[in-house]
């Protein structure tokens, strides 16, 4: 992971000096976090703290919660018809589901990318990196290039993006458009980013790019990542948990994790007898 | 002993098999020709019918309106009764004054009530609405105009193009919110879940993520809705009414081209039977004007 320090894409300065003196806390602490939908409990009672500026991996086979729980972090559900989240989440202290914390300030802060890239298709790059401060209420031109040109550095992208930001986010390639996608997540200056299976429909090298872009931002950032591609997690996260049937069955450093598993379950999982 | 053929007895050809199986196959092959063909026929013959009375209608327009689509037609007055000559220039212009009017108050109600059934409320009150917008989709024409009739004519004491434009609003209320509600819902959920995920607004998000990537299938909607109204006659009969002369303000009553042409073709005068073909090419002009904008709409959207 130390490879990608001396990277050029890295030239941009740290975008959140201040939360330095938070690295030691946590980003999340999750505690006892149930989600049902309807009737079915999908999540049962899952606590884990996610270290902040680490990747934080999720792996477990299909269906076993990885997607419903991050959106559980940035309270995605609320439009699901029938989902119900119970439990208690902190983001650097703030208790998110409190009835007076407000969605929108929340979703500002935890940035979301999504399996499948979704630029939206009748935005310019330009346009798709910067909606989140424009309707967040920033006008300042000089502001709003700046960031523009942050975040694509950020992201990755800025070289390849600097000469054509008024064409349309979806005449990139497909690994282009999934790094615009962290350019426009990344551009409202969250603390923590989601990442759903960011890479599972990309190309090898479109998804080497993004994992190494993925390394690097780690140190800046809190990530957790979704994936059920585990040389991926060994690859790009620094601590991973194992979910299994909704349940958290072990959580530690990767390496720990992959080369010497605790439980019986996840070396099951990892020598592929099951999922 | 005659020699009984035995199926279970293995042929000695196999050669001979695979020649038998072509040759089956060719048979198949000749069947399945005659069949496609017969397909082919029987859908180029579907499509004659169906274009025909297009062709036809056009073409019957124009051979008996054709000659009477003067100049004059198109920007004189009715002469008063008796003199021949004139135009609907009076009746051109209400039409689009009308079917404008109708759009600017049907677009924002049927576009509001086609997001409201998609991203809004419960599911109950979702079908509630849809169930409503399809019974009134059925509405007969001349209900509208008999509606605003009581509640607008009979107010206002006089026939009027704002009473006019309302009773056609009210058809196309329904029209454009089905095509709204159909078109946000092609719209991806992934743009949705993305716009949310940034810290939009619902409110935003819908403006600047939804309506902006369904934009042109709406006004698609919105276009063909008018198309729809532009020839109606009978919710203008007792509402707009119908005027010889240019109507100087909405609280009047206003002429329209389906209206001037039933006027004029239930009259004894041949002269206003020639305006009426006339009238009637116009208006089918406008309609199909309507529709090829909308087919370029449409066109634009899929590329
Ligand atoms: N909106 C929903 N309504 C009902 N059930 C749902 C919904 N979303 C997810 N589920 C169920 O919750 C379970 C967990 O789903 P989830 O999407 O979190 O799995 P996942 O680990 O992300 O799987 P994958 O690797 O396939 O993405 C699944 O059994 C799924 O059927
Ligand atoms: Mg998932």
């Amino acid at each position: 992971m130390s490879a990608s320090a001396s990277d050029p894409k890295r030239a941009v300065p740290a975008s959140s000096e201040g939360a330095d003196p938070q690295k030691q806390s946590p980003a999340f602490q999750i505690e006892d976090l149930h989600v049902w939908f309807g009737s079915r409990a999908v999540l049962h009672g899952i606590s884990l703290n996610i270290p902040s500026h680490q990747v934080t991996g999720i792996i477990g086979p299909s269906g076993c919660g990885k997607s419903t729980f991050l959106r559980a972090l940035n309270r995605m559900h609320e439009f699901t018809p029938g989902a119900r989240v119970q439990g208690r989440i902190r983001l650097f202290g703030d208790d998110i589901y409190e009835s007076s914390g407000d969605p929108i300030l929340l979703r500002r802060r935890v940035g979301m990318v999504f399996q499948k890239s979704n630029p939206f298709p009748t935005m310019s790059i330009q346009e798709n990196v910067l909606i989140g401060l424009r309707l967040a209420g920033t006008r300042n031109r000089e502001l709003l290039e700046e960031r523009l040109e942050e975040a694509l550095r950020m992201a990755a992208l800025w070289s390849e993006v600097k000469d054509r930001l008024h064409a349309p986010g979806t005449e990139l390639s497909g690994g282009q458009q999934q790094r615009l996608c962290i350019a426009r997540a990344l551009a409202v200056r969250p603390e923590v980013l989601l990442m759903d299976e960011p890479c599972s429909a990309l190309d090898p090298i479109a998804t080497a790019q993004i994992e190494s872009l993925i390394r690097d931002l780690g140190q800046r950032y809190s990530i957790v990542l979704a994936t059920h591609n585990l040389q991926e997690a060994g690859r790009t996260a620094d601590r991973t948990a194992f979910f299994l049937e909704g349940r958290l069955i072990e959580f530690g450093s990767t390496k720990k994790l992959f080369t010497n598993p605790s439980q019986k379950q996840t070396e099951d999982y990892l020598t592929g007898r099951f999922g | 002993m005659s020699p009984q053929p035995n199926p279970s007895h293995p042929k000695p050809h196999s050669q001979k098999e695979a020649s038998n199986e072509e040759r089956a196959d060719s048979r198949h092959f000749w069947i399945r020709k005659v069949v496609d063909r017969f397909f082919q026929i029987l859908s180029i013959l579907a499509a004659i019918v169906v274009i025909s009375p297009l062709l036809l209608v056009f073409v019957f327009l124009l051979s008996s309106g054709g000659s009477s689509l003067t100049w004059d037609f198109l920007t004189q007055l009715p002469k008063p009764v008796g003199e021949t000559g004139g135009g609907m220039a009076n009746a051109i212009v209400g039409s689009c004054i009308l079917v404008s009017l109708a759009t600017l108050v049907s677009t924002p109600v049927g576009v509001l009530g086609g997001i409201c059934v998609c991203e809004y409320g419960d599911a109950r009150l979702r079908a509630a609405i849809r169930f409503t917008a399809d019974v009134l989709n059925g509405v007969p024409s001349i209900i509208w105009g008999i509606v605003v009739y009581s509640w607008v004519v009979l107010r206002m004491k006089t026939f009027s193009g704002l009473a006019g434009g309302l009773a056609l609003s009210f058809i196309m209320i329904p029209l454009i919110l089905r095509t709204t509600e159909d078109v946000i819902r092609l719209v991806p959920s992934a743009y949705r879940e993305a716009g949310l995920a940034l810290g939009l607004r619902r409110g935003q998000v819908i403006l600047h993520i939804i309506l902006a990537t369904a934009r042109r299938g709406v006004l698609t909607g919105v276009l063909l809705a008018a198309a729809r109204v532009a020839g109606e006659t009978a919710p203008l009969l007792f509402t707009a009414f119908g005027n010889r002369v240019w109507a100087a303000h909405l609280q009047e009553p206003m002429a329209a081209l389906p209206l001037q042409i039933f006027t004029y073709a239930i009259s004894p005068y041949p002269d206003w039977h020639r305006q009426a073909w006339a009238g009637a090419l116009v208006l089918l002009a406008l309609v199909f004007f309507m529709s090829i904008v909308v087919r370029a709409l449409a066109k634009g959207k899929s590329q």
